[in-house]
C-alpha cells in the first residue's frame, strides 16, 4: 500500500491557498477579457478595464485580488489504496490552510461559533471539507475558497418535478434577480440539479470547480447552461454599474433525485473565480 | 468616461452636495474604513451614551477589511465589501457626521432617506479591484478595536483613491438608472 506523509498534504494546501489567491485562473481572466470586447455601457467597460488590470497586478506582484481571501472550501479525493501516515487528514489540511494564510499575507474571515460570539479564529480555519473515497492510491486536493460578498447571494430552491425546465429558469433568475450588483458581477453561477437540498448545493458548488470554457457533457443541460448566460446577460446588472456583462458562464452538474423532487441550488460565485488542484 | 473630479477630504455636506451620480472622483487624504463588527460595536457603545472612539464630523467611511500587508507595504488588497450588511447601523451613524460612504452594491431605503436628510454621498469602488485599489493607499493606521483584526477602525491616507457616485444626495441612483438602461429580459 502507498504512504503519504501528511505533511505533504499541508505544505501542498498551504502552496494552492496562496496560488488561488494570488492568480485568477487563466479561463476566467480570457473570459473577462471577452466581456470586455461585447460590453455595451462605457461605465461597465470601465469597470471590466480596472478588474482585467487588477488580476494582472495581483499575478505580477503575488497579491490577493481580492481583499476576502473566502472561506477555504476542500475537495479532496482519496484513493482506498493510499495510506496516509503522519497525522490526520483533515488535521493536515487544516494545518496546510493555517500555514497558506499566514504566510501568504491573506485575511482571516472566519469566526469559530456564527451566532453569539463570533470571534475569529485568526487563521482561517477550518476550512470546509468534503471527502470522496475513491480508486487508485493516489490523493487529489482541490481548494476553492469562497468570498462571502457573493455566497451571501446564494440559494436553493425545492421545486417539485411538474415546475421543470421553466421553473428551474425561473428559480435562477429569482436568485440572480435578488442578487443584482452585490456579488461583485461579472458572476460565474454554479447550479446544483437533483440529489437533496444538501445535495444540490454541494453539487453548485462542484460545478464551479469546472472551467467557464467548459458546457455539460449532456446536450440538454448544455443548451441550458447557455439559454441561463443569455437571460443572466439581459438583466441589465453588467459589471456591478449596469451593463451586458452580468456573467461569465453558467455550470450546471446534476445528481439522482428522489421521485417527488427538484431541488436546485445556485450558488453565486464573483469574479474571482478561485481554485487550484493537485495531485499527490 | 468623463474628467474625474478630484476631492481632497475633509469631505463637507457642501462638497458632497455638489456631487451627482454617475461622477468619477479621485479622493485625496484620509478616508475611515469601518465594517461589520465595528458598527456594531459602534452602535452599541452610542445606545449606551458612550463616546466612539473617532470623530466623524466631515469623514468618509470606507467599508473594508483589508489583508495584512507584506513587509514594506502600507496595506494589503483593500476592496470594498458589501455595505448593505451595514444598512441597519448607518442612520444612526450619519448623525455622527459621515458625509461619504465607500462601498459596493446597493443601500436600503432607510440609508437614502438618511442620505438625503443629512447630505450624504455614496461612492461605489470597483468589487474585486484590491490589488489595483491598494497602489493609493499610502498609509493604513488602527485607530480603534485592534482586537477585531481585518475589521478594525483604521485611518487610511489615500491619494487619487478612485470611485464613482452611484446614490447622490437627492437620491438619485446610478445602479436603477443604468440596470434599467441595459435591460432587455423579458417575462422574469
Amino acid at each position: 500500500m502507498r504512504e503519504l506523509d501528511a505533511k505533504q498534504i499541508t505544505d501542498a494546501v498551504a502552496q494552492m491557498c496562496k496560488e488561488a489567491a494570488y492568480y485568477l485562473p487563466k479561463d476566467v481572466y480570457e473570459g473577462l477579457k471577452r466581456g470586455r470586447e461585447t460590453e455595451k455601457s462605457p461605465v461597465g467597460q470601465a469597470v471590466l478595464d480596472q478588474i482585467i488590470k487588477n488580476a494582472e497586478i495581483a499575478r505580477a506582484e503575488d497579491r490577493p485580488y481580492c481583499q476576502d481571501t473566502g472561506m477555504t472550501i476542500v475537495f479532496v479525493e482519496v484513493g482506498q489504496d493510499l495510506h496516509i501516515t503522519g497525522g490526520l487528514l483533515e488535521d493536515a489540511i487544516n494545518d496546510g490552510i493555517a500555514k497558506g494564510y499566514t504566510e501568504g499575507y491573506l485575511r482571516k474571515s472566519v469566526v469559530a461559533e456564527p451566532l453569539f460570539n463570533r470571534v475569529n479564529t485568526k487563521n482561517n480555519t477550518p476550512g470546509v471539507i468534503y471527502t470522496k473515497i475513491v480508486e487508485g492510491d493516489k490523493l487529489k486536493i482541490t481548494i476553492a475558497p469562497k468570498g462571502f460578498g457573493s455566497e451571501n447571494k446564494s440559494g436553493v430552491r425545492m421545486l417539485v418535478p411538474a415546475d421543470g425546465v421553466e421553473g428551474v429558469k425561473k428559480a435562477v433568475m429569482d436568485i440572480i434577480l435578488h442578487a443584482s450588483m452585490n456579488p461583485c458581477p461579472p458572476m460565474v453561477v454554479g447550479i446544483g440539479i437533483g440529489g437533496t437540498m444538501d445535495r444540490a448545493a454541494l453539487l453548485s458548488k462542484k460545478a464551479l470547480t469546472r472551467s467557464i470554457d467548459e458546457r455539460n457533457p449532456m446536450p440538454e443541460y448544455a443548451k441550458l447552461e447557455e439559454e441561463l448566460l443569455t437571460l443572466i446577460n439581459e438583466t441589465g446588472i453588467g459589471p456591478q454599474l449596469g451593463g451586458t456583462t452580468s456573467a461569465l458562464a453558467v455550470n450546471i452538474e446534476w445528481g439522482p433525485t428522489h421521485i417527488a423532487g427538484l431541488p436546485v441550488a445556485v450558488t453565486i460565485c464573483c469574479h474571482a473565480m478561485r481554485h487550484a488542484s493537485r495531485v499527490l | 468616461m468623463a474628467e474625474p473630479i478630484r476631492i481632497h477630504t475633509p469631505f463637507t455636506e457642501e462638497m458632497s452636495r455638489k456631487l451627482k451620480i454617475g461622477d468619477n472622483v479621485l479622493i485625496t487624504g484620509e478616508i475611515i474604513a469601518a465594517r461589520d463588527a465595528a458598527h456594531k460595536r459602534m452602535c452599541e457603545a452610542l445606545a449606551k451614551g458612550e463616546k466612539l472612539p473617532v470623530d466623524w464630523k466631515n469623514q468618509m467611511v470606507y467599508y473594508l477589511g483589508p489583508t495584512p500587508a507584506k513587509p514594506g507595504d502600507p496595506i494589503g488588497s483593500c476592496g470594498p465589501t458589501t455595505s448593505g450588511r451595514m444598512d441597519a447601523y448607518t442612520p444612526t451613524m450619519l448623525e455622527q457626521g459621515i458625509k461619504g460612504m465607500i462601498g459596493k452594491g446597493s443601500r436600503s431605503k432607510e440609508v437614502v432617506d438618511s442620505m438625503v436628510k443629512n447630505g450624504v454621498t455614496y461612492f461605489a469602488a470597483v468589487g474585486g479591484a484590491a490589488a489595483l485599489i491598494a497602489k493609493s493607499v499610502k498609509k493604513y493606521e488602527v485607530l480603534a478595536y485592534p482586537e477585531l483584526g481585518p475589521e478594525a477602525v483604521a485611518r487610511l491616507t489615500v491619494e487619487d483613491f478612485p470611485c464613482i457616485v452611484v446614490i447622490d444626495c437627492q437620491g438619485n441612483n446610478l445602479y436603477d438608472e443604468n440596470q434599467k438602461k441595459y435591460r432587455t429580459l423579458q417575462g422574469y
